[in-house]
């Protein structure tokens, strides 16, 4: 390894050390192929540094601010289900790299459920990185055809005679799920609503949480 | 033509498991060199996804995900002759001797 | 993202081929020879099984969102009800039903 460790190399080692001894023989080629494409200059330490702060700051957080304003403000709703990557502009969150975003609108009869069956696609760029349950094979197995099944596991339990709507994600779209507002939730400030909207209601496996009742 | 092993909708598949992890070093690592690479034109988005779909059946199921993105992105530098096996083989020797195998 | 393009509109009728080609492909299995309708024109976007193997991906290919009624897709998929499955396919996989 190079004597002199840029700002790249350390912020990425320093969060969980490891013996790097321990690794697995694919965990520890990663090191090798980075050395060697910074060795070559096909990569500096600043591109890597950028990618690592680019996903950090990439949270469900933004997921939560986009739905609350929708819920509050009926006409921004409208623009961000007619051009969400405009609405996420208007509220500083940065979509740009997203080729297309659509978000998909739950409502009382209505739930979606999205899951890319042939690899992972996710809206990472507003979200950050998918849950590892997002990846597994299981989910991208049973989401096409038992999404009622994977809800239940997730404790959501979907009556008959609402539709369910399952999206997989096979080509340049990544959608986001606009949950239905908990009854109840008249008067809350947005900030308190954003705590509701947990990822996995914008994933659709599950609602937003209720509104804690009032002491 | 067999259905190759990443065309997973509606497969047998059990429970899912909710655990999360938090990322290891060399999974952002990982996770940042690849996306970097993206960010220069170096590699497509569809490029590793057909490396992944061109890895041993077995493998991809054994390896975690992480693992999975390194093995298609070393196929790939390889294919584009950025890198060799040879040279990754001997940087890995190299740095293991540092890291001080047991 | 043109929407005035490709062969079909949304509400047609459409059946997914069942092709057999190599090669890096994004239209799932389990759709294929599945009969659905289009719900949306996505547009023109790079084909994905050129981009794969190093090519360009031009020229450009109509995207679509399909839609499928889940008791159709899977013979055992409970409840029979209004339950759908929405796949993003390209055009040259869809012939009109």
């Amino acid at each position: 390894m190079s004597a002199d460790h840029g700002a790249g190399a350390e912020a990425v080692e320093s969060k969980h050390e490891r013996p790097k001894h321990e690794l697995s023989a694919h965990a520890k080629r990663v090191y090798a192929i980075r050395d060697l494409l910074l060795e070559k200059g096909v990569l500096t330490k600043n591109d890597i540094q950028e990618q690592v702060e680019y996903m950090e700051a990439r949270t469900p957080a933004n997921g939560a601010r986009l739905v609350v304003r929708a819920w509050v403000d009926a006409g921004f709703k409208k623009r961000l289900l007619a051009d969400p990557k405009a609405a996420c502009a208007e509220m500083g969150i940065d979509a740009t790299s997203l080729n297309e975003f659509v978000v998909l609108e739950n409502t009382e009869k209505v739930r979606h459920l999205v899951v890319c069956t042939l690899c992972s696609c996710y809206p990472r760029p507003i979200l950050g990185r998918p849950p590892d349950w997002y990846k597994s094979l299981n989910y991208r197995a049973r989401a096409v055809n038992d999404p009622r099944g994977v809800m239940r596991e997730f404790g959501n339990e979907v009556p008959d005679d609402v539709e369910i709507r399952v999206h997989d994600s096979t080509a340049d779209m990544r959608y986001l799920v606009l949950p239905l507002r908990p009854k109840g939730t008249e008067g809350m400030s947005e900030e308190e609503l954003q705590r509701l909207v947990i990822r996995d209601s914008l994933i659709g496996v599950v609602d937003p949480l209720p509104a804690v009742p009032k002491q | 033509m067999p259905r190759g092993h990443h065309d997973l909708g509606g497969t047998p598949a059990g429970p899912i498991d909710r655990t999360e992890h938090q990322l290891d070093d060399w999974e952002i690592l990982a996770d940042a060199v690849n996306q970097a690479l993206g960010a220069k034109g170096i590699r497509r988005t569809d490029e590793l996804r057909r490396a992944r779909e061109q890895m041993d059946s077995g493998l991809y199921r054994a390896l975690s995900y992480y693992e999975r993105w390194i093995a298609s992105l070393e196929t790939i530098l390889i294919e584009k002759k950025i890198l060799t096996k040879e040279e990754i083989d001997r940087k890995v020797t190299a740095l293991e001797a540092k890291w001080g195998e047991p | 993202m043109s929407l005035a393009v490709g062969k079909y509109k949304a509400g047609d009728r459409v059946r997914v081929r069942t092709d057999d080609r190599p090669g890096h492909v994004r239209t799932p299995y389990y759709v294929r020879g599945k009969n659905g309708w289009v719900e949306r024109v996505y547009g023109e976007f790079l084909n994905p099984e050129s981009l794969g193997h190093g090519g360009d991906g031009l020229p450009q290919r109509p995207l679509y969102l399909v839609g499928f009624h889940q008791n159709e897709v899977w013979g055992e998929y409970r409840p029979l009800g209004r339950d759908k499955l929405f796949v993003d396919i390209f055009e040259h996989w869809l012939d009109p039903a």
